[in-house]
């Protein structure tokens, strides 16, 4: 197959040629980018948030007197735990993917210069770190000692269980384990690290933030009161919770259940992460119609230079040139008007990236969508110039007799 | 002239079925998707208050010693307080919101959680909200402390089934407030008065009661949902003296003079309280936005929306492209056709018309498939879980704003092979064939 005289006819549609170029390069670009973007989106969906999230769900209520935390807390530990299939009970502040409650800025000393950060405080009673399902990586779990009481909103002196992520960021490269933090007055020793521990509501610091997160022993009382963790098996789950709820309009009639929030944590999860998703499905919704556009365009050019050279695909026929000789003219044309949107669509694959990057934070794009986007261009131009090469293919060499 | 230039245009987008249909399609789909983004985003960076945002502005000072480079979104106690009292302004008002428990007038019911703003008598003139029963309460009631309380349209039909429950009472948590106001149907989006509550296109508040009562009665707890301490708290309940940001503060100032007046005032103002020992900082940081500038400073318009149009836009321009590409095969293809017309006369203007009506034509179907495209996209965005899916509706304005890009677009689109089929040399063309 000679490539010359399909770029010596392609040089008599300049126009028509790079504008079909343009639009590849365009695709390409967008192509590349929006893939990029469901990829980001989809992995922070996949966020391991480092509990039980199949086997927990939370109950949460307002409107409650503060001065009767502690009954109210012993009432709904006592009366939840009699619900057939319930495995476990406990007073927490936050749970993964529901509403933040202790966010608090950290130092690395006391004089409060060194800032370390914003992170979230898990306050739970002793049931919860077995509960959650915390895989503990380094350290030890808190004992029966560590449960102390707490006069404000973080108890004075604690020692805590950390994310491996937040102990990365505060102490690179070192080992966690008994080292400091403080919070204005209330100090804090890291006692054990687990794998992952997802911070409730996260994301405002950044995705790298998602999971600094601290596990922080306390007794409950005015300052822990409201919101309960729930365990059972993951079949009974949303029986045992619904449960819950109807258990609660009698164990305490003087609160008000917010339902929003009492889910289980797969619920949350999953309404947690809907923006992230909706995202994903429109920017997937953008490209087929994308795929779809510049496949309909080719289409329509090549049908037009079919129609228009049908008169010299019959002498080519007349003279001896095979139905595959003429196929394949119209595939390397094809092929070599993508190659240069191809060629262009790189370059502003890149820059587009440059230019979301800056607006939107985004990482850079790995080099290897690129490749990719090529090749799926390639095959979508080798597929959209098939039909109307295959009706060139079929021109009878008796055409070239014809006068127009 | 016009008419015939549409008849050609008709007899020859006619003669080519197919390649229309595509051109048609492309300017269609491309229509479709940047006008669901863009209405999306046009009703979420709308004016929530048209008539009268530009008088409506949002002081910000910075009484904390935290090294900041611009001045905090919130207000002390005090602070709020000040200005308030201060009366500098032509309206002002504190707003702040929590969800408390609230007992309906039958008894043994069970109490449901409500949308509490604890704000002053202000709010009601100053952001034009519609009053159905009775009225807002009176500056007298910020001063006494009245336990009084207007509600909302939506709990009084709940509660009372739609009468006039002014004189009757409701109950939070322990306390008894009797209702003075009923509000007519007020949803403004976003929830401009209160971005530090709840989502700012969350759905609209229920209670209404003076500041000055939720501080009187303080375990009530009204305290936003956005405080931020800049010390060690000594008491959660009672926050007057605490080292906390946690109050909205508005003001209405009639024209920009007043506005520059007050602008001054704020400076004046940080340079007194830091006399008085209370600020800190070297530099004093206030601002002034207005509500727009207010809203855009707190990224109501979530990044997401903004990225969507950009797609889509881009998504347009390669339709554009794609239509471009086959008008030009589409006119070139008629160069003999053009040769003729030119040989009897016609002028490069005449031609060039004529194609542009014809481009034009292919923008107004576009137009109108688009049209429908639209409306489905936002239909599907409504069927959404995002807080602000329900909004997502095409007004008068978006409509006429379909058609006029459609058009525009593929007149450009056309402008390109228009220009190139009428250098078609006249006659020229008839001698090959």
């Amino acid at each position: 197959m000679q490539i010359k005289p399909v770029f010596v006819a392609l040089r008599r549609h300049r126009l028509a040629t790079l504008l079909i170029a343009l639009e590849i390069a365009l695709a390409c670009a967008v192509l590349c980018n929006a893939c990029f973007l469901i990829v980001t989106r989809v992995q922070q969906t996949r966020l391991d948030s480092g509990v039980d999230e199949a086997a927990l769900a939370t109950i949460k209520l307002t409107g409650y007197d503060s001065a009767n935390a502690i009954d109210l807390n012993a009432r709904i530990v006592s009366g939840l735990r009699t619900i057939p299939g319930m495995q476990a009970v406990s007073v927490i502040n936050a749970v993964p993917f529901g509403d933040h409650m202790s966010t608090a800025g950290i130092t690395l000393d006391a004089a409060g210069q060194h800032f370390g950060g914003v992170i979230d405080f898990y306050l739970a009673d002793p049931v919860a770190f077995k509960a959650l399902g915390l895989q503990l990586v380094a350290g030890r779990a808190p004992q029966a000692g560590d449960y102390q009481p707490m006069t404000a909103f973080l108890p004075n002196s604690a020692d805590v269980v950390i994310s491996r992520s937040l102990a990365e960021h505060l102490w690179p490269g070192a080992d966690p384990l008994g080292k400091e933090f403080w919070c204005e007055k209330f100090h804090f020793r890291v006692a054990g690290v687990v794998a992952h521990l997802a911070r409730p509501s996260a994301g405002e610091g950044g995705p790298g933030t998602i999971e600094w997160a601290a596990f922080t022993p306390v007794q409950p009382g005015p300052n822990l009161a409201g919101v309960y963790l729930l365990r059972a098996d993951p079949r009974d789950l949303p029986r045992v919770l619904r449960d819950a709820r109807a258990a609660i309009a009698k164990i305490a009639p003087d609160t008000v259940l917010d339902s929003q929030a009492s889910q289980t944590i797969s619920e949350l999860r999953l309404r947690y992460f809907r923006q992230d998703r909706a995202m994903a499905g429109m920017l997937i919704g953008v490209i087929v119609a994308l795929l779809l556009v510049t496949a309909l365009g080719i289409v329509g050019l090549a049908s037009f230079w079919v129609q228009q050279r049908r008169k010299q695909i019959g002498i080519r026929r007349a003279i001896g040139a095979t139905r595959g000789d003429i196929l394949h003219y119209f595939q390397t044309e094809n092929f070599l008007i993508v190659t240069l949107g191809i060629v262009l669509g790189m370059l502003l694959a890149y820059a587009l990236n440059l230019l979301l990057m800056t607006r939107y934070e985004l990482p850079r794009l790995p080099l290897y969508y690129l490749p990719i986007g090529a090749l799926a261009l390639w095959l979508l131009g080798q597929l959209a110039v098939l039909g109307p090469a295959l009706r060139a293919a079929a021109v009878p060499p008796v055409v070239a007799t014809r006068s127009v | 002239m016009f008419a015939y230039y549409l008849e050609l245009a008709l007899h020859s987008l006619k003669r080519n079925k197919v390649l229309t249909a595509l051109m048609v399609i492309a300017i269609a789909v491309g229509i479709g998707a940047s006008m669901t983004t863009l209405t999306v985003l046009h009703q979420l960076s709308g004016d929530p208050l048209p008539n009268k945002s530009t008088q409506l502005y949002y002081p910000q000072l910075d009484p904390t010693s935290r090294n900041n480079t611009s001045p905090e979104t919130q207000l002390t106690y005090i602070d709020a307080m000040n200005l308030w009292r201060a009366h500098k302004a032509d309206r002002q008002t504190i707003v702040v919101s929590a969800s408390i428990k609230v007992f309906g007038p039958q008894a043994g019911a069970q109490p449901m959680g409500l949308s509490t703003v604890a704000t002053t008598a202000d709010f009601f003139p100053m952001f034009d909200v519609p009053i159905d029963h009775g009225s807002s309460w009176v500056p007298a009631d910020d001063d006494s402390k009245a336990r009084v309380a207007v509600i909302s349209k939506t709990l009084n039909d709940k509660l009372f089934g739609g009468a006039n429950s002014i004189g009757k009472s409701i109950r939070l948590q322990k306390w008894d407030f009797r209702i003075v106001g009923v509000l007519g149907a007020w949803h403004p989006a976003p929830r401009f008065y209160d971005l530090y509550g709840r989502g700012a296109f969350a759905g609209g508040d229920d209670v209404f009661i003076p500041f000055a009562t939720s501080r009187d009665l303080a375990d009530l707890g009204i305290q936003g949902n956005g405080m931020d301490c800049w010390n060690q708290l000594t008491d959660q309940i009672h926050l007057e003296n605490q080292p906390c940001l946690w109050l909205q503060f508005w003001v209405q100032l009639d024209t920009v003079a007043k506005a520059d007046a007050y602008r001054s005032y704020l400076v004046h103002y940080s340079q007194e309280q830091k006399a008085l020992g209370r600020y800190h900082e070297d530099r004093l940081l206030t601002a002034l936005p207005d509500l727009m500038q207010w809203l855009d400073l707190n990224h109501v318009v979530p990044a997401d929306v903004r990225l969507q149009a950009w797609v889509s836009f881009g998504f347009l321009f390669v339709c554009l492209l794609n239509t471009v590409g086959l008008l030009l095969a589409k006119f070139l293809r008629r160069a003999p056709e053009v040769s003729v017309r030119r040989a009897l006369g016609a002028s490069q203007r005449a031609v060039f018309a004529q194609f542009l009506v014809e481009a034009g034509l292919v923008g107004i179907a576009g137009g109108i498939v688009g049209l429908l495209l639209a409306l489905l996209g936002l239909w599907a965005v409504r069927h959404t879980p995002a807080d602000y899916a329900a909004l997502s509706h095409l007004d008068l304005r978006m409509l006429l704003t379909t058609f006029v890009l459609a058009i525009v677009a593929s007149l450009l689109a056309g402008l390109l092979p228009a220009w190139r089929a009428c250098q078609v040399a006249p006659a020229l063309q008839l001698k090959s064939n």
